[in-house]
């Protein structure tokens, strides 16, 4: 096995052992892992509920990009790839 | 007002084909007509996903030695909890881990005593207990379950950690957890055979960390030093009370496995007491949990609400009295019984005293 690199034409979907979920009890989003939760910042749920099995990391990166216009994309690209690659090596999602 | 808990741990049963020196059951363990009905678990379950409980781990014990676990774990999923197996994998295989799956199971974790399989089998007391395992990671792999593989590290297999990292990856785990045993219960009895040294800790490290940095993305390791050669006590259960409870199992509720080591503490049962009324109201949730309860050092520390004073269970076991600070800590006034347990470290190892029903 080898590591999953995340690139822009990437398909990413959550490992099938993964939950990513909204707690009622606490009023957030949760994402449990074999033996670790992890609870996501506000930005970081936001890129996650893109997440579908169809759109690319690039087609992502373009949401956003068009929701928050006073950021350069090239700026906005490099958070989205650096917080999906650091979800891959913890082995919460897979191309 | 306490957050509401996020994981349980439920100790389903005492029973186990192993005998582990190190077990982190208590030294009186339940014997099988004590233990809590299907339907008690049930209810139990329904009442910790209200109570914001998320993540639920089947131990024991081998809980795969209760023949209701498949129902049990439907029992976590109706409620929506995330469940994880932790087992010897000495008892069933592909068709009981076929039901979990059904049922909703995640994730197990399967332990092993060693790489080697004769030590294997001489730690855990269990003949044949090694190829069971290879085996039931195999199932493991089989039904498609994410493996983590748990390999329980001290003074008389330590050596072999590299081994180890490489053994788990062709068992088709993607975690590796290596556990330093700690020393309570059993463990507590067995320190002087069990605890490293400081040379074979830091060789171990030193392969750990290595490790990591070529494995990244392909395996996870988890990894801790021992609190003994650590000069700040561990987070023990992320403070008592705070995030944790641990359910034995006739149904006493703990703040962690070890706690009922504590004397003079009445932990309520589950058989009497809703579990929310015990996780915000019991006085043995309460006792210790924040920072009012604590003394000096750890009261007027700057790192009272990162390590919550270590150890309560540790703490009662070294220094005689649970409201001390943990005497892994170097500013402990009690730190002087950790460097003699050090020192024996660096002795010839004793025998065993093996896990038992007394």
């Amino acid at each position: 096995m080898e590591r999953f690199i995340v690139a822009p034409a990437s398909v990413l979907r959550f490992a099938p052992h993964i939950v990513f979920r909204f707690d009622e009890v606490r009023k957030s989003w949760i994402i449990m892992a074999p033996e670790r939760l992890m609870m996501p910042d506000e930005q970081a749920v936001e890129i996650l509920q893109l997440i579908d099995g169809t759109t690319s990391v690039d087609g992502i990166i373009d949401v956003l990009a068009a929701k928050y216009t006073q950021a350069p994309r090239d700026a906005i690209g490099a958070d989205v790839v650096a917080m999906l690659q650091d979800l891959a090596d913890k082995g919460c999602l897979s191309g | 007002m306490a957050d509401p808990p996020l994981a349980l741990l439920a100790e389903v049963t005492h029973r186990c084909p192993l005998r582990c020196p190190y077990c982190s059951n208590p030294l009186e363990l339940e014997r099988a007509a004590g233990e809590l009905t299907t339907e008690e678990w049930r209810r139990l379950l329904g009442e910790a996903a209200a109570l914001g409980v998320l993540q639920v781990h089947f131990s024991g014990g081998e809980p795969m030695a209760r023949r209701d676990l498949a129902s049990l774990i439907a029992a976590a999923s109706e409620h929506g909890l995330y469940s994880n197996l932790i087992t010897s994998g000495t008892l069933g295989g592909e068709r009981e881990l076929k039901e979990f799956a059904d049922a909703g199971l995640r994730h197990v974790q399967l332990s092993f005593q060693d790489v080697d399989p004769a030590n294997n089998d001489r730690i855990a007391g269990l003949s044949g207990a090694h190829e069971k395992k290879t085996k039931f990671a195999a199932a493991v792999h089989a039904t498609g379950l994410p493996l983590t593989v748990n390999m329980v590290v001290h003074r008389q297999n330590l050596d072999g950690i590299g081994e180890m990292i490489d053994r788990a990856r062709a068992l088709g785990a993607r975690r590796l957890e290596i556990a330093h045993v700690q020393y309570y219960a059993w463990a507590l009895a067995n320190r002087a055979a069990l605890l490293p040294s400081r040379r074979q800790l830091d060789e171990a490290t030193r392969i750990v960390d290595a490790a990591r940095e070529t494995l990244k993305g392909i395996l996870t390791i988890d990894y801790v030093v021992p609190d003994y050669y650590g000069v700040r006590p561990k987070s023990c259960m992320s403070g008592w009370g705070r995030r944790f409870l641990n359910v034995t199992p006739s149904g006493k509720i703990l703040p962690c496995h070890a706690a009922e080591s504590l004397p003079g503490i009445d932990f309520p049962s589950a058989r009497d007491h809703t579990l929310a009324d015990i996780w915000y109201r019991s006085e043995a949730f309460n006792r210790y949990r924040g920072t009012d309860w604590m003394a000096e050092p750890c009261r007027s520390c700057d790192r009272r609400e990162v390590d919550w004073g270590g150890c309560r269970c540790q703490a009662f076991l070294l220094a005689g009295d649970a409201g001390r600070t943990d005497p892994v800590c170097a500013l402990s006034p009690d730190h002087g019984v950790i460097e003699t347990a050090l020192q024996d470290a660096e002795k010839t190892p004793e025998g065993f005293v093996y896990r038992h029903f007394s």
